[in-house]
């Protein structure tokens, strides 16, 4: 028992909880983000799967990871922009369009892998982010080993919580994001422009989950491996329920979720660790439960899914 | 919309389903376009590798034997997502509630093999439509009880199902050898071959009956018309006076009794017992099949034989022309956004987008159950407000 509490305490758990909880909480916040405008957004999979391929591709190619992060920027804001066409222009299902981005995504990236590779597997090992170090953090007692040597994306994630918490619950611009989700019909009356905004958003949404995806392929690991992702953009939009559509709160759903993770991972270097299987369902279990008990409390964004056509007829 | 809904009834709804029949059909040659167009980009033979995909669909008896048997995993859960999608509920858990349903149907027909072979497997299918049945419950009574949505729970949920198979094989039913399976079902509980010398079962009879049984379920029985209501409308289900909750649990049920089925029919004819991870994502695919099928059950047969063929033909383009199966994956994601996407196939027309109809358009069910999770935390009130803006 005590090994068991030793293995939840350890630094190591808790550095990894970070680095694992980095692109669950960068899609959850993006997930946030596209939601507050009223479009769900299930394709964060998709963007985390791309956002991964195209920074090792472009690693690969170039020899520069920094290169490949801006390759999964593009690759998430293009995924942005699909979902931007296909809900808001051609007023297909959100649900639906997000399921089509995200098979899309997986059947392109394992294609791809295979054409490039030659391998169904992973691809080879790439040039990845180097891990930073903050100068004068490293000397605190705790903090220091917690929260140095990551790699950049970790800090923009722990940046990013709060600075999108800012802008939309103090700014004027989130304001007017915040209600196109409630009601698009009224920031439409008041001149906010509905379209060009959610669009804008569900790119910005893309680039930010698909630095998600960069530190699945160029932070954690340095590979791209089949089905990357696993579920976690799905994990992602959990955790945006759970912080109830708020940046930092998603951002904080998001390293329960990986706290979890990182625990089942400590837990079977045990010298006798309880059965593989049993131990990896514990973060779906964990998202399971936590959404059933989230719902109850949080309201989401009024207009969330809904087809708006701004303009007078209705149509285009 | 307005000649849509005007005029008379059948030929209306004839006009209606050859519409869409256009539709998928646009929809699916774009796809297959943008296939080619990648694999140009890539390097291949288009025109060689394009053959090879409708040699292996089509081309011999074998080819569409094979085609149907790729058909069938495909035809029960996309039968079991059409019927949810009838009920306002996205089952995505199809994948999940098959594997629940292939182990069941594997461990029951080793257990009872001393039954003679009609009562065997009979009772291995239904174990597992018990076991699928039992996998879709749970979300949709989370559902029900605190409005959790059912796209991430099942989600989660086929995580759970795959992991916990792989599970319960190693430690109670893996036969010996290195890969995590169970034995091979005794020979008197396999499905019986329906063309000699393919792999085509009685598995598409099972199938056809089915499909028939779901759609005489949503059209004849009151409970079909109270999932339909319910599904098309929750706020007049819910002034009806329809037990919305419990419908909602039953949904999910018999829709994962029917993906359960899938797998039973995997494991009974064609794997002839359980493999750990043996499923290349049919409940993903199973989604395609009900959105191309516009949820209608008879259109599930259809669909699911174009899939099939996709996987039959993706195959042969694998082993003939040296071009990964997987492209056929990425073209199935295409299917599903220019199917969904009425805006885009209606604008070369310059067309208005007709109005979702109750109950038969996809659009309609899809857009409710999108909205299942606005609808029980901001109450049955904004119904008027979540409306479309339409014409």
């Amino acid at each position: 028992m005590s090994e068991a509490l030793e293995a939840i305490f350890h630094v190591n758990t808790l550095t990894s909880t970070l680095r694992l909880a980095t692109p669950i909480a960068l899609a959850a916040m993006a997930g946030t983000l596209s939601e507050r405008v009223g479009v769900i957004n299930l394709a964060l999979e998709a963007k985390l799967l791309a956002g991964a391929f195209a920074g090792a591709y472009a690693s690969y190619v170039t020899g520069s990871a920094w290169l490949g992060v801006g390759a999964a920027v593009l690759a998430g804001v293009l995924i942005g922009a699909l979902l931007g066409l296909f809900t808001l222009r051609w007023r297909a299902n959100h649900v639906v369009a997000g399921i089509g981005l995200n098979i899309l995504a997986l059947g392109l990236t394992t294609w791809l892998l295979q054409v490039i590779w030659g391998s169904r597997g992973t691809s080879p090992v790439v040039p990845d982010l180097p891990g930073w170090s903050i100068p004068g953090l490293q000397a605190v007692p705790l903090l220091g080993p917690l929260l140095s040597g990551h790699s950049p994306l970790v800090y923009v994630m722990l940046l990013a919580g709060p600075l999108l918490w800012v802008w939309l619950f103090k700014t004027p611009g989130g304001l007017r994001a915040r209600m196109i989700g409630e009601h698009p019909e009224a920031a439409d009356t008041v001149g906010i422009p509905v379209r060009r905004t959610q669009f804008l958003l569900l790119l910005a949404a893309g680039a930010l989950a698909a630095l998600g995806g960069a530190q699945l392929s160029l932070g954690h690991l340095s590979w791209f491996s089949q089905n990357m992702s696993a579920g976690r953009g799905y994990m992602a939009l959990a955790a945006n329920v759970f912080g109830r559509w708020n940046p930092l709160g998603s951002m904080l759903a998001a390293l329960l979720f990986a706290f979890t993770d990182a625990l089942q991972m400590r837990v079977q270097t045990l010298p006798s660790p309880p059965p593989t299987e049993l131990v990896q369902m514990l973060p779906y279990l964990l998202t399971i439960l936590v959404v059933a008990g989230a719902f109850r409390k949080a309201r989401p964004p009024a207009a969330l899914g809904r087809h708006y056509e701004p303009g007078r007829s209705g149509t285009e | 919309m307005t000649e849509r809904t005007a005029g008379r009834r059948l030929p209306a709804a004839w006009a209606e389903v050859l519409g869409e029949l256009a539709l998928t059909a646009a929809a699916v040659a774009l796809a297959l376009l943008a296939g080619a167009a990648l694999l140009a980009l890539a390097g291949y033979d288009v025109r060689d590798a394009y053959y090879n995909l409708w040699d292996g669909a089509f081309g011999s008896v074998y080819s569409v034997a094979d085609t149907l048997v790729n058909a069938m995993p495909l035809l029960f859960a996309g039968l079991a997502v059409a019927f949810a999608f009838r009920g306002g509920l996205f089952n995505i858990g199809a994948e999940g509630q098959l594997y629940a349903g292939a182990l069941a149907t594997a461990v029951t027909a080793a257990a009872l093999a001393e039954w003679p072979s009609v009562p065997l497997i009979a009772a291995a299918m239904l174990a597992g439509a018990l076991a699928g049945g039992l996998w879709g419950l749970v979300p949709g009574a989370l559902k029900a009880k605190t409005g959790a949505h059912e796209v991430i729970t099942t989600i989660m949920l086929n995580y759970v199902a795959i992991l916990l198979t792989t599970h319960l094989v190693k430690q109670y039913f893996k036969a010996p050898g290195p890969v995590d399976q169970t034995a091979l079902i005794p020979a008197h509980a396999r499905l019986p071959e329906l063309i000699a010398g393919t792999r085509l079962t009685w598995a598409v009879v099972i199938g056809v009956v089915l499909v028939a049984a779901v759609d005489w379920l949503l059209r004849r029985t009151s409970f079909g018309f109270d999932v339909v209501l319910v599904g098309s409308n929750p706020g007049a289900a819910v002034y009806a006076g329809v037990p919305v909750a419990a419908r909602t649990v039953w949904t999910m049920a018999v829709s994962g009794a029917v993906a359960g089925l899938a797998g039973s029919t995997m494991v009974l004819g064609v794997l002839y017992r359980f493999i750990a991870n043996f499923s290349p994502g049919y409940g993903f695919t199973a989604v395609a099949v009900a959105l191309v099928a516009r949820a209608r059950p008879w259109g599930v047969l259809p669909a699911a034989v174009l899939f099939g063929a996709l996987q039959a033909g993706g195959l042969t383009m694998q082993l003939f022309a040296r071009i990964p199966a997987d492209l056929m994956t990425a073209v199935q994601g295409l299917v599903i956004l220019f199917v969904a996407a009425p805006g885009l196939l209606y604008a070369w027309r310059r067309l208005p987008v007709a109005a979702p109809r109750a109950g038969t358009a996809m659009t309609m069910t899809a857009e409710t159950a999108a909205e299942g999770a606005a609808e029980t935390a901001a109450g049955p009130d904004n119904e008027t407000a979540r409306r479309e803006a339409g014409p």
